[in-house]
């Protein structure tokens, strides 16, 4: 417990230094366009109370989550059809390689394109940029599951649920954690710019109109605050979960 | 209720795969064990005899032939595998827990792990239980399910001699207080004749029963070296004979 809230003071202690080593540096640079610590964080302040960051943080945030749920049901779903089932890895494997490498922002262009400036364009063009690699490593968790523990299921007549609960989805809970830290951390960047091409409000949106004003210093308080929420959840939600779901390692 | 089976494989072949050539790992294998008995099947490593407790067990069924088991119900089996294969995410009694029939008394679990001397390590995950631990908890798992019939797959090997000792008395003494149909599968002779009511020797691949050999000797008089040699003789002495046509 004491060594943890060391480890805790240590990470307050680095923050306050790159909130002063950044604070120093705009007072030297002198420029409106690279805004201090100080006046970042007040206009943080500001617009949470009075402006509009909490409504695009919402939106922001609501569009994360479906595209973010949307590809882990999905991608899991297929990832493990694949793994099981040599003839559906055969037939769709280059589909999935040629969805890993259209670039996010081709993806969303096409979207909207056809199916208008809509948030279901929006969330189905990031949930389709995330799909297949939770789809890739679902499928190596897949295929490396362990056979032998698989015939002990049979031999006991465990039944398809206890067998899935104790005895698979142990087994792919790491790839499922790897699947969800790498696609939080894609998606969440996706999400800005399918806003900035196509949304009316959200993070990503306000982002763009900074950029047009030169309003330095809501942009970087806009961002912020959603890498804030972004971290937050990292380590309030997957980093104890994934501690949780492996502790039997011991 | 304990079993009888009475086992009539016809052929099981494994299908050529990855550059090596089909296998037929068992052919014309025909055999009864008697509801109760301790059966060991006896015979050289890749005899198939593995290949026939999963047949048995139910976790291969592309052969040709019937297994037909005494009795209207499917018999509840226990499976204990060379390896222990407990889930390494689940602790000892969790792992016991696990395989209970719905309608099971979850106290059995408590009284086994006590039985076997795990009552201090029923919480620990199987990674820190040594290899005699591990085969106890797996020999435990078996037991829980109250099984009719019992498969053991050398579950004693690879153990130092003494241990393997210590593990074949507590198996004999489970089977005595919860009687079921055994069959045990071993190449050890020593170990065969210690713990068989009858030995089925097998013929190397692709195995069927070549002899068999009943043992009426009281289990606690031939523990001594001099009963284990003679009887290891005998049974040499049936693998050695030309097989009859």
């Amino acid at each position: 417990m004491a060594r943890l809230s060391a480890a805790v003071a240590w990470r307050g202690v680095s923050l306050l230094l790159l909130l002063a080593v950044w604070e120093a540096a705009s007072r030297l640079v002198h420029s409106r366009l690279f805004p201090g610590a100080g006046a970042v964080l007040g206009a943080l302040f500001d617009e949470t109370v009075h402006g509009g960051l909490l409504h695009d943080l919402n939106a922001t945030l609501f569009r994360v989550a479906i595209a973010f749920a949307a590809a882990m049901i999905a991608g899991t779903v297929i990832g493990i059809a694949m793994g099981l089932v040599r003839a559906l890895d055969t037939l769709f494997d280059s589909w999935i390689v040629l969805l890993l490498n259209l670039p996010a922002l081709v993806i969303a262009v096409l979207l909207y394109i056809w199916f208008g400036l809509t948030d279901a364009a929006a969330i189905t063009a990031v949930a389709l940029s995330k799909l297949p690699t939770v789809v890739v490593t679902l499928r190596e968790g897949t295929r490396a599951l362990d056979r032998d523990l698989a015939g002990m299921a049979r031999s006991f007549r465990l039944g398809a649920m206890r067998t899935l609960r104790h005895v698979i989805l142990p087994q792919l809970s790491p790839y499922l954690l790897v699947a969800s830290r790498s696609g939080l951390a894609l998606i969440w960047k996706i999400v800005l710019v399918v806003e900035l091409l196509g949304r009316p409000d959200g993070i990503g949106y306000e982002i763009q109109v900074f950029f047009q004003l030169f309003d330095i210093k809501r942009l970087i308080a806009y961002a912020l605050a959603f890498v804030a929420v972004v971290l937050a959840i990292e380590w309030c939600v997957l980093l104890p979960l994934e501690r949780r779901v492996l502790r039997w390692r011991g | 209720m304990t079993t009888g089976i009475t086992l009539e494989i016809d052929e099981k072949r494994y299908p050529a795969e990855g550059g090596h050539d089909a296998v037929v790992a068992l052919r014309g294998l025909r055999a009864r064990i008697a509801p109760n008995e301790f059966c060991v099947l006896f015979g050289p490593s890749g005899c198939g005899k593995s290949t026939l407790l999963n047949i048995i067990a139910g976790i291969d069924p592309s052969f040709s032939g019937n297994i037909r088991f005494d009795g209207d119900c499917e018999p509840r089996i226990g499976y204990v595998f060379q390896a222990p294969r407990l889930l390494p995410w689940r602790t000892v009694r969790e792992n016991l827990e696990l395989v209970l029939r719905r309608d099971a008394d979850p106290a059995v679990v408590e009284a086994l792990l006590g039985e076997v001397g795990l009552a201090e390590a029923a919480g620990f995950y199987p990674s820190r239980l040594s290899g005699g631990m591990a085969r106890r908890a797996a020999l435990a798992r078996a037991f829980a399910i109250d099984p009719d019939l019992l498969l053991l797959d050398e579950p004693f090997v690879s153990l130092d001699a003494a241990a393997a000792v210590r593990l074949r008395a507590l198996l004999l003494r489970l089977v005595t207080t919860r009687p079921a149909t055994v069959l045990f599968v071993t190449h050890d002779a020593a170990e065969a004749v210690t713990l068989a009511d009858r030995i089925l020797l097998l013929t190397p691949s692709p195995g069927r029963v070549l002899a068999e050999l009943p043992i009426s000797i009281p289990r606690d008089q031939r523990c001594d070296h001099h009963t284990i040699a003679k009887l290891s003789g005998q049974l040499a002495g049936l693998g050695a004979r030309p097989p009859p046509h």
